[in-house]
């Protein structure tokens, strides 16, 4: 069971995807320099443009992108830019799943399962060599691709993967399966990352897609459960009902 | 077709919905022959239970016909005549295998929101909020059955709607009641409430070898039913000034050995904590009035056992742990696990043992449920228990609302349906 635990957070460490926390005092620092940075930046934008200084407003307004140029970094609170990018988050959960583990993992090894019961794909590809290619909705409406390989692989056992260099969002995930005590079934424990990732503009069209939540991951599980002791999931979408109000005041679910 | 629905706090309308249809492979629709409201629905109509959303079709106490099946139910066919167990299950999960069909790990889509109020979610139920999974319930003339490969019990023909169809929940309910007592030889049981419930409890204490049973209620109509058909001895809280040393009286100064609770959240009383109670619930300051529970813990003896059939939904405030802690009380509770007795039960009332039909005291149309919630909530008419058959008596009402919705494409299926299916409802009495 420790070995459970622990593993997965091995394998991260070892994809060298953690980025050093920030103390306090750098965060201290950060919050004023930027602060600074974007207070004068305000302030000469507003004085240029009431001059009519055209060269003087588009010099102020370009700071912040000097400023990123030359440290790396937005001039904006580290836990605001944290918020939209940079540090990968592995979300973990696990669930209980009353099947043998050969089975739960070979119906996750054949990739294009997975988004039936994984919310935000659209479809995975398998390319074959451990290659394969995954499509994602966004909330905004249009499509993230990219492609990944596969880490680590035992029958019945674990399934590892991660995006390749240069994808528009970083995506890993592994799953491992192991016996239930008391022949209770498989414990499924799941570790999954997805963050925008790459360049400028990959990035960008990245970070449409939000950071994946601990409750996804609780639901995608549950998902996955749902699918492989009861062979479908349970829905009311599409059922009757009578008639509903615009605004539900009773309860907002 | 037309169905009963939630519409607000003490506001049911029966409205034309779209007819319901097979969503997963495992789903079955059933034309609904006979429907009841059931005690706990009034928890809804008076609003205590959470997340129900306006439009919501209510009931949870049905039977009839199926009329078609998905692809994964290989175990019913057109035409069967089925009783619908209230919980749904899955029938393949770690619970489910352990015969703990109320706790079905697969069957609420919305489970999410039962973990955050219970921690974990129990089966998806019929027509009873949307934590409890959002179905659509049994209140309405058809109906769209999940897992149907598990839940539904086949009824043979040759015994009526009325005598089957308590199987549903509260025939099932009163008897886990009872078992979940582990009646002993020589032991008194005390039954809080005398509601349709606590009826079959009654019925079934006698089945598990009780030896006295005493049931508590204020309703002169309850009190004469547990009394005539029940065999009780009775006690009116009303004309009592402690039910808890009225019952040490009548047990020797020892106590009932076993104690069901089978009133639940909205109790009444005349004592201070039953006021404070219902002036807390008016304020919505608490879904639950657990005073039949305050007297079930004070009033048990030491070692002995408390069945909980009555439904809570949320935090209970001031309710004696202590004493039953410090007596030693086991506490048993939750929802019934409805496949574990179904068929057992039908079998006894095949056999004569029992009519479960004695509860009903009122038979409508569903058109009259809004009238039916109101006079079964306020106890008037000597209301008991209300059925209501969705199509009438005859075969002439047979798809009188099938086509009222608009919902097109259906037509044909459905006709097919009842050609293959020539029986008319008079062999079903």
């Amino acid at each position: 069971m420790q070995d459970v635990a622990t593993r997965p957070v091995h394998s991260y460490q070892s994809t060298g995807t953690y980025k050093r926390e920030s103390d306090s005092t750098h965060r201290l620092t950060t919050l004023l320099g930027t602060t600074v940075v974007a207070v004068s930046g305000a302030v000469l934008a507003a004085y240029a443009f009431k001059q009519r200084s055209w060269p003087a407003a588009g010099a102020a307004l370009a700071t912040p992108l000097v400023y990123r140029s030359a440290t790396g970094r937005w001039p904006v609170p580290d836990a605001v830019a944290n918020k939209v990018s940079e540090v990968p988050t592995p979300i973990e959960a696990s669930v209980t799943i009353d099947r043998p583990a050969h089975q739960l993992f070979s119906y996750w090894r054949q990739l294009e399962n997975l988004p039936r019961f994984m919310e935000h794909l659209e479809s995975v590809t398998d390319l074959g060599n451990g290659r394969s290619r995954w499509v994602a909705h966004s909330p905004l409406g249009f499509k993230v691709e990219w492609e990944a390989e596969i880490l680590e692989e035992r029958e019945g056992q674990i399934l590892s993967w991660r995006s390749l260099p240069g994808a528009q969002v970083h995506n890993a995930g592994s799953v491992l399966f192991e016996d239930a005590t008391g022949g209770r079934g498989t414990v499924v424990h799941a570790v999954f990352e997805l963050q925008p990732a790459g360049a400028f503009l990959g990035r960008a069209l990245g970070r449409a897609l939000k950071p994946i939540t601990k409750q996804q991951v609780k639901e995608d599980l549950r998902r996955f459960k749902q699918l492989m002791e009861g062979g479908e999931l349970p829905t009311t979408d599409g059922q009757s009902a009578g008639q509903r109000p615009m605004i539900n005041i009773h309860n907002p679910l | 077709m037309r169905a009963v629905c939630w519409n607000g706090v003490t506001d049911v309308r029966v409205e034309t919905v779209p007819d319901p249809e097979i969503l997963n492979p495992r789903d079955a629709i059933v034309r609904i022959t006979s429907t009841a409201i059931c005690g706990s629905d009034l928890h809804l109509y008076d609003g205590y239970i959470p997340t129900m959303k306006k439009g919501d079709i209510l009931g949870h106490e049905f039977m009839g016909e199926v009329m078609e099946v998905g692809r994964g139910v290989k175990n019913l066919a057109v035409g069967d005549r089925v009783v619908v167990p209230f919980t749904i299950a899955c029938g393949n999960c770690f619970f489910c295998k352990q015969e703990l069909w109320s706790l079905c790990d697969n069957s609420n889509p919305n489970a999410a929101i039962a973990e955050k109020a219970y921690g974990y979610s129990p089966s998806g139920l019929f027509g009873y909020s949307h934590m409890m999974g959002g179905y659509a319930g049994g209140q309405a003339e058809y109906a769209r059955v999940p897992f149907a490969d598990v839940g539904p019990m086949k009824i043979p023909n040759g015994i009526s709607d009325e005598k089957v169809l308590f199987l549903s929940d509260i025939f099932p309910t009163g008897y886990m009641a009872a078992e979940n007592c582990d009646i002993q030889p020589g032991d008194t049981v005390a039954i809080w409430g005398c509601g349709p419930v606590a009826q079959f409890a009654i019925q079934s204490c006698w089945m598990l070898g009780a030896e006295r049973v005493i049931a508590i209620d204020r309703v002169p109509e309850r009190l004469l039913m547990a009394q005539t058909w029940g065999r009780a001895e009775v006690i009116d809280y009303e004309q009592v000034d402690s039910v808890v040393e009225t019952l040490r009286e009548m047990t020797g100064g020892r106590g009932p050995d076993c104690c069901i609770d089978a009133v639940g959240m909205e109790a009444h009383g005349h004592t201070a904590d039953a006021l404070y109670d219902k002036a807390k619930q008016t304020l919505r300051m608490e879904t639950d009035r657990p005073h039949a529970l305050r007297e079930v813990f004070m009033a048990c003896r030491k070692g002995g056992h408390v069945s909980i059939p009555g439904v809570y939904g949320g935090i209970l405030d001031k309710v004696p742990l202590g004493a039953a802690f410090n007596k030693g009380l086991t506490l048993k509770m939750g929802q019934t696990h409805m496949m574990r007795y179904m068929k057992p039960l039908l079998d006894r009332v095949i056999a004569g043992e029992i009519d479960p039909s004695n509860v009903i005291t009122h038979r409508l149309s569903l058109d009259d449920a809004p009238a039916g919630y109101r006079t079964f909530r306020d106890k008037e008419d000597n209301c008991i228990k209300i059925v209501m058959k969705p199509h009438g008596d005859g075969l002439t009402h047979r798809h009188s609302h099938r086509h009222e919705s608009g919902v097109s494409g259906m037509e044909g299926e459905f006709d097919r349906g009842a050609s293959q299916n020539p029986r008319t409802e008079e062999e079903f009495h």
